[in-house]
């Protein structure tokens, strides 16, 4: 069922359209694929070269709560995974993205945009596991 | 001039999730549940990225170099393997656990949230795993 109170179409579009300005100026402009979990892996590699840009683009992940605070309230940021599901979550989202060479963005929204076979498969891929997870949690666990 | 982009690019992308909800957990698993009460906003969110960024993705295929003249990094990778699939479904199950991808919890870690913070350490050992481990696979498999 669908929870309409919470559905929040316009904000979503809107945001969704700055993720895909910032991927777009990024490949246009840099040549390169604004995937998170790349841009941070590559960084863990003993072979790395390109730090700079990598860590610019974090950065501005890092400031842009701040930044955004100025202008408009923050959204909340509600976890109810408790503290050993975290890690187990950062773990697989750690290992699992790289992996398969990507996340939801350099899969779900450059990989998509760019209509790859491979990028659409992983995107479906993590998308089941992450509805059939929460099922579990919700409605077998849980209930 | 490619670490200003960079910065800029990251600033924009984390507006995004801001303002879309991703930053928001508790958004993203209400969205992972299908079975539960349903927001369907981060589909929304797919769709207005992928809106805007198609048309200059198709523009960067055709594209040897940048506007800027730096090389296009384009991923060449084709084949849908077994590590694609088992990273993607790993990192699905993950992302289904806490609510949190790469680029979310960077800005969770930016808003000072404590929980975003552990994820990420976790999330960056993950990462480390996985480079050791493939050091380790190149040398045993050396080409």
């Amino acid at each position: 069922m669908i929870d309409w109170v919470a559905f929040t179409p316009v904000t979503a579009v809107a945001g969704g359209a700055l993720i895909g300005l910032a991927a777009a100026l990024f490949i246009l402009l840099s040549g390169r694929v604004a995937g998170i979990s790349g841009i941070v892996g590559g960084l863990l590699r003993s072979s790395g070269g390109d730090t700079a840009w990598r860590v610019a683009f974090i950065g501005g992940l890092l400031a842009a709560p701040t930044l955004y605070g100025i202008v408009r309230v923050l959204p909340n940021a509600i976890i109810a995974a408790s503290t050993p599901m975290l890690i187990g979550a950062g773990l697989l989202v750690g290992i699992g993205t790289r992996y398969g060479s990507g996340c939801t963005s350099g899969h779900g929204v450059c990989g998509v945009a760019r209509l790859s076979p491979r990028s659409l498969i992983a995107t479906l891929l993590f998308m089941a596991t992450g509805f059939l997870t929460v099922f579990c949690l919700r409605h077998v666990i849980g209930a | 001039m490619q670490i200003i982009i960079a910065l800029l690019c990251g600033l924009i992308f984390g507006f995004g999730l801001l303002l879309s909800g991703l930053a928001n957990p508790a958004k993203v698993v209400s969205f992972l549940d299908l079975a539960g009460a349903w927001d369907p906003s981060l589909a929304l969110v797919m769709v207005g990225a992928i809106a805007v960024a198609a048309l200059p993705f198709a523009l960067a295929k055709k594209r040897k170099y940048s506007l800027l003249g730096a090389p296009m990094r384009l991923p060449s990778a084709r084949a849908i393997d077994r590590r694609l699939v088992v990273g993607s479904l790993l990192f699905g199950v993950g992302w289904g656990l806490a609510g949190i991808c790469p680029g979310p919890a960077l800005v969770l870690l930016g808003m000072g949230n404590t929980n975003g913070a552990i994820f990420v350490v976790s999330m960056l050992f993950g990462m480390a795993v996985f480079e050791v481990l493939e050091s380790r696979r190149a040398m045993m498999h050396p080409q």
